[in-house]
């Protein structure tokens, strides 16, 4: 398992929360999705057999957000 | 389909000055150069371009099962351009998309103060290669065990211990304390602090969200979308509120046949300042929480902190520094600075408290204590003697005096019994039977105890408590001091917790406030718990609201503000159901349209964030000063 933090642009809409987590969510091999609203960030776990932070990203670009940086954290 | 979104996302604020540029364009051609083609043209050309953002949004929303607002706009702005009501569907658009332009300004200003906590997080270190050369990395890219140099000014990337080097350290945007602390190898470094000169080589223990300053911001960051019971409510309600608005119109569609009247219903409906009025007040009070060193847990910590009614205090750490320190010295020797020098010496060979106290005190004034000393032994529960051929010294308390005959007068007697009366622990020193120095140590009162306990009780507070482990005459001495209702001492760690159990069983309210070191049960069990002046993780998670400085001035400011913060949230619920109900009165009047509705309705939102935004700014000093001005009158 690997910890996913991506930083998005600004976010206006308390529904683009929802659509977000729920895009994130309905991955296959991600879990505990948080986004945190204010500080316009995507927090989740994700299983790197299955999946990756670039497809994470990939998906929210597709919902149409600006994903600006993406980080890493590989868990021990 | 992606792209399109992204690209209008972007541009979506060009999008809506073409929109202003187009109405104001079919306005002048409709009225000064009465050409109502050029007109008409014009307001369809503004209501396709702004009804595509806001229909995509509808649009994405719905695929995720969100009736959304936007889905209320896009049917009401496609109704009215079916109709014919080209000005209508092109004002409706441009106030909407105008208006979350504005909502995106406000809301960045509303969440500034975390901004300017994250910016202060460090980007990127200087890391030391094994060849011993450096080069300048991203902190994402350090490892633990990884070694970093910190040049003189520079930031201190990680959280690690000090391998080579000293240095002066600024740590306050850790501990809250702005003067600059000595650190030398193994010494303890934070991410976030800055070196005031020295250059430093650290070995990384910790990096980015996991070092005490990461976890701060990620803290605060949490709090600020966790919501307040208003707004958990305001935000179930919104859920069924939207899709009800949509069948409302609906219905008075299918009855009233009046198709116009219908469309307005559902721009009349939109719930914007509701949704957005009760969490914009707690991020904008947690925000300014943030700026003055008061963590705030989020909403619910905002809300019940504001109804607290009982603070139940610990003594020492809490009230008191902690630290021991001397608070006067009365000399009867000759030479002051000598006696000073001696008695330093003496205190220098024992680890007693006290003595620790009283070399750091002679040692600040600058007197150097490599006095010769005889062989000193140690009496227990008295002090220290010593006997050499030139003199006889006794450093102790009363009883050691006594032990060895030492006569006291009435002077020094007056002078030792001041010291006790101000619940000083008092060591006296004798020089060949003749007493020479009284000295009073004591833990030291936080400066800013008594202001900060008036203003807590001003502001509304009915009962302070405090416990202590202490004696009851030095708790009694503290007690007197401050304004404090109830004083319980002689307590164990599990006393304190009963005691907040029993006030809460009573129907108080209870925040407690501790060190987090041995109050941690204290800590969770009452309503609130407040952590003072520690970064340590334990007190981060157990506490309901961290003050990063150990300050009487925040706490009392964190009291005023969560009540701002809680009365802000209603003045905006109030603002923004005021508003649809006035909107709905209207309708039935008649004075209100499409247009019209959608105007009234940006405004609210406008105002709601206005509102809060009054948080932002809500300065801590301002309070105090006027604090100063009541107690002193």
């Amino acid at each position: 398992m690997a910890k996913a933090i991506l930083q998005l642009g600004e976010l206006t809409c308390p529904s683009c929360l929802t659509k977000i987590q729920k895009g994130v969510e309905n991955q296959d091999g991600v879990s505990n999705v948080k986004v945190l609203f204010n500080a316009g960030k995507v927090r989740a776990d994700f299983d790197e057999d299955k999946t990756s932070a670039d497809q994470i990203s990939n998906v929210i670009t597709d919902l149409g957000y600006e994903v600006k940086k993406v980080k890493v954290k590989e868990s021990k | 389909m992606n792209k399109l979104n992204i690209w209008i996302q972007k541009h979506q604020n060009k999008m809506t000055a073409s929109i202003a540029i187009l109405i104001a364009v079919s306005l002048i051609a409709k009225f000064l150069l009465k050409l109502p083609t050029l007109s008409t043209v014009a307001m369809i050309v503004a209501s396709i371009i702004g009804a595509i953002p806001v229909a995509l949004h509808a649009i994405s929303a719905l695929q995720n099962k969100v009736i959304s607002i936007e889905l209320l706009v896009t049917i009401a702005v496609v109704g009215a351009f079916i109709i014919g009501e080209y000005e209508e569907s092109a004002v409706v658009t441009f106030l909407f998309l105008f208006g979350n332009f504005l909502e995106q300004k406000t809301l960045e200003k509303t969440r500034s103060s975390v901004k300017s906590l994250t910016k202060m997080a460090p980007t990127t270190a200087e890391l030391v290669n094994e060849d011993g050369t450096t080069e300048e990395v991203d902190v994402d890219d350090l490892d633990e065990g990884d070694h970093v140099v910190v040049k003189p000014g520079g930031q201190i990337p990680v959280d690690g211990k000090i391998i080579d080097g000293t240095g002066y350290m600024n740590e306050a945007s850790i501990t809250g304390e702005s003067t600059p602390v000595e650190k030398s190898i193994g010494d303890n470094v934070f991410a976030g602090s800055i070196t005031d000169n020295g250059t430093i080589t650290i070995e990384t223990t910790s990096v980015g969200e996991d070092t005490t300053f990461g976890k701060i911001i990620e803290l605060v960051e949490e709090a600020q979308d966790s919501q307040s019971p208003a707004a958990r409510f305001i935000d179930k309600f919104a859920t069924y509120y939207t899709p009800a608005v949509l069948i409302i119109g609906i219905l008075v569609w299918a009855i009233t046949q009046n198709f116009p009247l219908a469309i307005t219903v559902l721009v009349l409906g939109c719930p914007g300042a509701l949704v957005i009025g009760a969490p914009v007040s707690n991020v904008a009070g947690i925000g300014n929480g943030a700026k003055n060193g008061i963590l705030m847990k989020g909403g619910n910590a905002v809300n019940t902190f504001s109804h607290v009614d009982t603070l139940v205090l610990d003594k020492t750490g809490t009230l008191t520094t902690g630290k021991m320190s001397v608070t006067d010295v009365t000399n009867f020797g000759k030479n002051k600075n000598e006696m000073m020098a001696l008695l330093s010496a003496v205190e220098n060979t024992s680890d007693h408290p006290l003595g620790q106290a009283i070399v750091k005190y002679t040692h600040d004034l600058g007197v150097t204590d490599d006095v010769k000393l005889p062989e000193l032994d140690t009496v227990k529960g008295q002090g220290l003697v010593g006997q050499s051929d030139e003199f006889k010294i006794l450093v102790g308390n009363e009883r050691l005096m006594k032990a060895n005959n030492v006569q006291i007068t009435k002077e020094q007697r007056k002078a030792i019994n001041a010291r006790m009366n101000d619940g000083d622990s008092v060591v006296l020193m004798a020089l060949d039977q003749e007493l020479r120095l009284v000295v009073g140590v004591n833990d030291q009162l936080r400066p800013d105890a008594r202001e900060g306990l008036q203003a807590l009780k001003d502001a509304g507070l009915k009962r302070i408590v405090m416990l202590t482990g202490d004696n009851k005459v030095a708790a009694q001495r503290v007690a007197e001091r401050l304004p404090i209702d109830e004083v319980h001492a002689e307590l164990l760690p599990e006393d304190k917790v009963e005691f907040v159990k029993k006030f809460k069983e009573q129907g108080s309210t209870v925040a407690f406030v501790g060190d987090g070191i041995n109050d941690s049960p204290s800590l969770a069990t009452a309503n609130i718990g407040i952590g003072m002046g520690t970064g340590t993780d334990v007190a981060i998670e157990t506490s309901d609201i961290i003050l990063v400085k150990s300050s009487f001035d925040a706490l009392a400011h964190a009291y005023k503000l969560s009540k701002k913060t809680v009365a802000n949230t209603k003045e905006n619920i109030i603002i923004a159901v005021g508003t649809v109900a006035l909107l709905l009165l209207g309708l039935i009047v008649g004075v209100i349209h499409m247009g019209s509705g959608m105007f009234v309705h940006e405004l609210s939102i406008l105002v709601v964030i206005f509102n809060a935004m009054r948080l932002i700014q809500n300065k801590s000093s301002k309070l105090d000063s006027n604090q100063v001005l009541k107690t002193a009158n």
